[in-house]
């Protein structure tokens, strides 16, 4: 059986006592060596899911486990080396005055000696394809190399989970694409679980599953697959479908019906070769 | 207004050790009233090119015409001012230029400073409020009580209500979600249809750039790669992909179809349902011939 | 990314003087500062000035970098120089203009004066020229240590000063955008009376603030996410290492030190 890595318990919270809810009694478990994508409109309460997960914040309602630990006061420093966090903005998490300064900032907040440090900067930076620029300053980085960065120093301290909450949105879309990348084998290499947070449908269709958040609730939680089939639902909600779907839907309307929803332009084509060889 | 650049070339820090050439021998020509998207991997030179196009920078070398002003070493406008009321720069994230206490106080702030009279300011920013899609409500609020998207907003009104004959917008949908995307894009694009602007478009979506511009300059390390309709840049997949850039999904996935199926479907910008419909008239006539 | 800002005036490079441990640099320069003034003679200023050319030479930092380093001071050293010249009476006449008379103690005086702060602006910028920001900090943390022990934040401080340095190229690259943003709305920055320009800083300076804010709120969060906790159980990935060089200059400086007393003249 797969293990459960993250598991929501009815959580619900609110900035502040006196403000609105921004997430309403939410519940999903997520396992290891699986993708998950959260998506939703901006404010659906995304971020702050992130920042529960790794107790950045406490929910008022409800728990929260990671790897059978609760989250609370007394096990954040350890949650915290079990979930690593990559935020959105390049710039500002970047805490070292070079790159490898960055990346042994975790390690030496947990104590890690000196040449296991060493050890660990050369592996996960050849992990990022960084290797070239140890000693570099962060001014002379494009985004999409801080954000590689940032994704080393996470790993240097080798967790369970990792989530990228927007850690593309930044990037054009070479850096996206050498992100998604990156962060695609690291998975597979690793076996850890992965949440990513996007806007970009793309990295959505790549995830083994999808969480839609809509004004703090758990809209729906399902394959991408299957979650791409229902575009108006979707666009009511503020998001939207890939090409591939709105193409699929408009053959459906031309009369051509394809089996199970395809999600990439490989599968659409394969299904439309099977149509045209079976008649 | 038309806009001209003429072999112009910039380097930032000129005569210092850290000279850099961001921009070199560049010539186009953008057509008043059209939309024109620039493209470009990161570095290429997108915002500099920008900074020209309101006099924040003046070419090094060559000359920059926009309408009646040309900004060149010799021809240095005395007064920035005119030009800059006239060509209303977006900036990327332009939420982080907001300061005053109030929305409407925001708003008014750029053409306050271009000496357009309070009167007419109030019934430009009750003209400008409805057209970005906001409430009136918001206008005593303080912009920074607002979500990200409402403070793109504002920002987006504070440029519109000077009135400017040019928009000029970098990245104007970078962080939105999908809807806040369309949103602001079919905003601009009615904008531009009902006033008559000239418009310059930087995107790094080839989708937006297919579905609004009339023209696409691509940049490649601060020279023009290419330059045509989105039909015609869009129809050279390989020259593209050489410069890091992909073609929109639609044209990725019309190529693939022709591979798989040896029929092709030209690529004229069409629909999806029309995609759709001769894809069904492909597959038909595909089995009649068996 | 902006190449051109460079941190502080540092130049990269590997000499002698780059791979010193910065406490050393700061140890021999922290010496220096007193030493210069118990030159006295023109053997025991030759010998500083020897030692301070020498290490600029070895250092292999462009000569025009730190004289171009040195620009806002010269004005300074020469300024040092005439005044001493015109106010000074001791000695014989050595020349008369209209109605100045110049001594030869004033001449001398000026000299000397000008000397020692010539010496001690150009080893102070060698530290600079020689050494990342980081290493300063490091070394300021390292020397600063003892002073745990009375509850003096030394760690935090250090990495305080080390995250300013980070975001200062940040900062201006924001400064700039912002002010560029602005003068599309209309500001102007450069002409126009003072109350205007000053009025004009408003539309810069507050959206500088709220996003300064919001990078230290976001930063603070990424240190706290990867596990941030303050200085107690850290270890640290930069060492600093007295090395055989070290030890040399240290030597070199001690005999430096003796043959000043030697040639100094007493009484
Ligand atoms: N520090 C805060 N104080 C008060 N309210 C907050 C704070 N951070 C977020 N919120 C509010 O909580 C709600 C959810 O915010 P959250 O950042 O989780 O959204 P999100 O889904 O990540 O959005 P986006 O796509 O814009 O990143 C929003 O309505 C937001 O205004
Ligand atoms: N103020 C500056 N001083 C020195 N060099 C600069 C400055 N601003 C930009 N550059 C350099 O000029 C080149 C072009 O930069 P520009 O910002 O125009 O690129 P861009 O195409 O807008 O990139 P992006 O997609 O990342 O916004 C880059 O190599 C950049 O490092
Ligand atoms: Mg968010
Ligand atoms: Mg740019």
């Amino acid at each position: 059986m797969r293990k459960k890595l993250v598991e929501f318990r009815n959580v619900s919270f609110r900035y502040g006592d006196e403000g609105p809810w921004v997430l309403k009694n939410c519940s999903f478990e997520i396992y290891e060596n699986e993708w998950v994508a959260i998506i939703g409109h901006n404010g659906s309460g995304k971020s702050t899911i992130a920042k529960l997960l790794n107790g950045l914040l406490f929910p008022q309602e409800g728990e929260i486990i990671i790897d059978g630990k609760q989250v609370n006061e007394e096990s954040i420093w350890n949650i915290r080396k079990e979930v690593g966090m990559v935020f959105q903005n390049p710039d500002n998490q970047f805490v070292g005055a070079t790159v490898q300064d960055d990346v042994a900032f975790g390690m030496e907040n947990r104590g890690v000696p000196r040449e296991e440090m060493n050890k660990r900067i050369s592996e996960t930076l050849k992990a990022v394809r960084m290797q070239d620029y140890r000693l570099t300053e962060p001014h002379r980085l494009s985004g999409g190399q801080k954000q590689r960065v940032a994704i080393a120093s996470v790993l240097a301290i080798s967790p369970k989970v990792l989530i990228l909450d927007e850690a593309t949105a930044m990037l054009d879309p070479s850096g996206r694409k050498e992100i998604m990348e990156t962060v695609g084998s690291i998975q597979d290499q690793r076996g850890l679980s992965l949440i990513t947070i996007t806007h970009d449908l793309q990295e959505v269709v790549q995830a083994d599953r999808v969480i839609v958040m809509n004004n703090g609730e758990l809209w729906k939680e399902s394959t991408p697959r299957e979650i791409f089939t229902q575009k108006e639902a979707l666009r009511k909600i503020g998001l939207d479908v890939p090409f591939v779907a709105i193409l699929t839907e408009e053959l459906k309307h031309a009369g051509v019906h394809l089996g199970a929803a395809p999600l990439n332009h490989e599968e659409l084509l394969e299904d439309l070769w099977t149509l045209h060889s079976r008649t | 207004m038309d806009i001209t650049f003429e072999n112009v070339t910039y380097i930032y820090q000129q005569n210092t050790p850290f000279a850099h050439k961001a921009i070199q021998d560049l010539s186009f020509h953008i057509e008043s009233g059209s939309i024109v998207a620039i493209i470009g991997h990161t570095g290429s030179g997108k915002s500099t090119l920008i900074q020209h196009l309101n006099g924040l920078s003046v070419p090094t070398e060559g000359e920059v015409r926009i309408g009646e002003y040309r900004l060149s070493q010799e021809h240095k406008p005395k007064d920035m001012k005119e030009l800059r009321s006239r060509v209303g720069v977006v900036f990327q994230y332009p939420e982080h230029q907001l300061f005053e206490e109030t929305v409407a106080k925001d708003i008014a702030f750029g053409p306050q400073n271009f000496g357009v009279p309070e009167a007419v300011i109030k019934e430009r920013i009750k003209d400008v409020i409805p057209a970005v899609g906001l409430s009136e409500s918001v206008l005593e609020r303080s912009p920074f009580d607002l979500s990200g998207g409402q403070m793109r907003r504002v920002a987006i009104a504070g440029v519109l209500a000077v009135k400017p004959d040019v928009l000029v917008l970098d990245e104007p949908t970078a962080g939105l979600d999908p809807r806040g995307q369309k949103e602001i894009m079919d905003m601009f694009y009615r904008l531009h249809n009902e006033q008559d602007l000239t418009t310059v478009l930087v995107t790094h979506s080839m989708e937006d750039a297919l579905k609004y511009a009339d023209r696409i300059l691509i940049l490649n390390k601060g020279t023009k790669f290419m330059e045509g309709t989105p039909e015609e840049v869009f129809s050279q997949k390989e020259a593209l992909q050489s410069v890091q850039l992909d073609v929109p999904e639609m044209v990725q996935f019309l190529n693939r179809f022709e591979e798989k199926f040896g029929q092709q479907i030209p690529f004229r910008n069409q629909s999806v349902e029309e995609i759709a419909q001769m894809i069904q008239q492909i597959i038909k006539e595909l089995n009649q011939d068996e | 990314m902006n190449n051109a800002l460079i941190i502080g005036q540092y130049v990269p490079g590997d000499s002698l003087v780059h791979r010193l441990d910065p406490r050393t640099k700061i140890t021999i320069i922290f010496f220096f500062v007193f030493i210069v003034f118990l030159a006295n003679n023109i053997a025991s200023y030759t010998l500083l000035t020897v030692f301070a050319l020498a290490s600029m030479l070895t250092s292999r930092v462009p000569i025009r970098f730190i004289i171009k380093g040195l620009t806002p001071v010269w004005f300074l050293i020469v300024f040092t120089f005439i005044l001493h010249l015109f106010v000074t009476k001791e000695g014989t006449v050595i020349a008369e203009f209209w109605i100045f008379e110049f001594y030869s103690g004033g001449l001398i005086q000026g000299i000397a004066i000008s000397v020692r702060f010539f010496l001690l602006i150009l080893v102070t910028s060698l530290l600079t020229l020689t050494t990342t920001p980081i290493e300063i900090t490091d070394a300021i943390e390292d020397m600063l240590h003892p002073l745990n022990r009375f509850k003096f934040p030394v760690h935090e401080l250090a990495l305080m000063m080390s995250i300013s340095l980070r975001f200062i190229p940040t900062l201006l690259q924001e400064t700039d955008k912002i002010s560029r943003a602005q003068a599309s709305r209309g500001v102007d920055f450069k002409t126009g009376p003072v109350k205007d320009r000053i009025q004009a800083i408003v539309p810069l300076l507050v959206p500088l603030f709220v996003s300064a804010f919001k990078r230290a709120e976001e930063l603070a969060m990424a240190m706290e996410a990867r596990g941030y906790q303050g200085g107690e159980g850290r270890t640290k990935l930069r060492e600093l290492k007295i090395e055989r060089n070290d030890i040399f200059i240290f030597i070199l400086f001690a005999f430096v030190i003796a043959g000043l007393f030697m040639t100094r003249t007493y009484g």
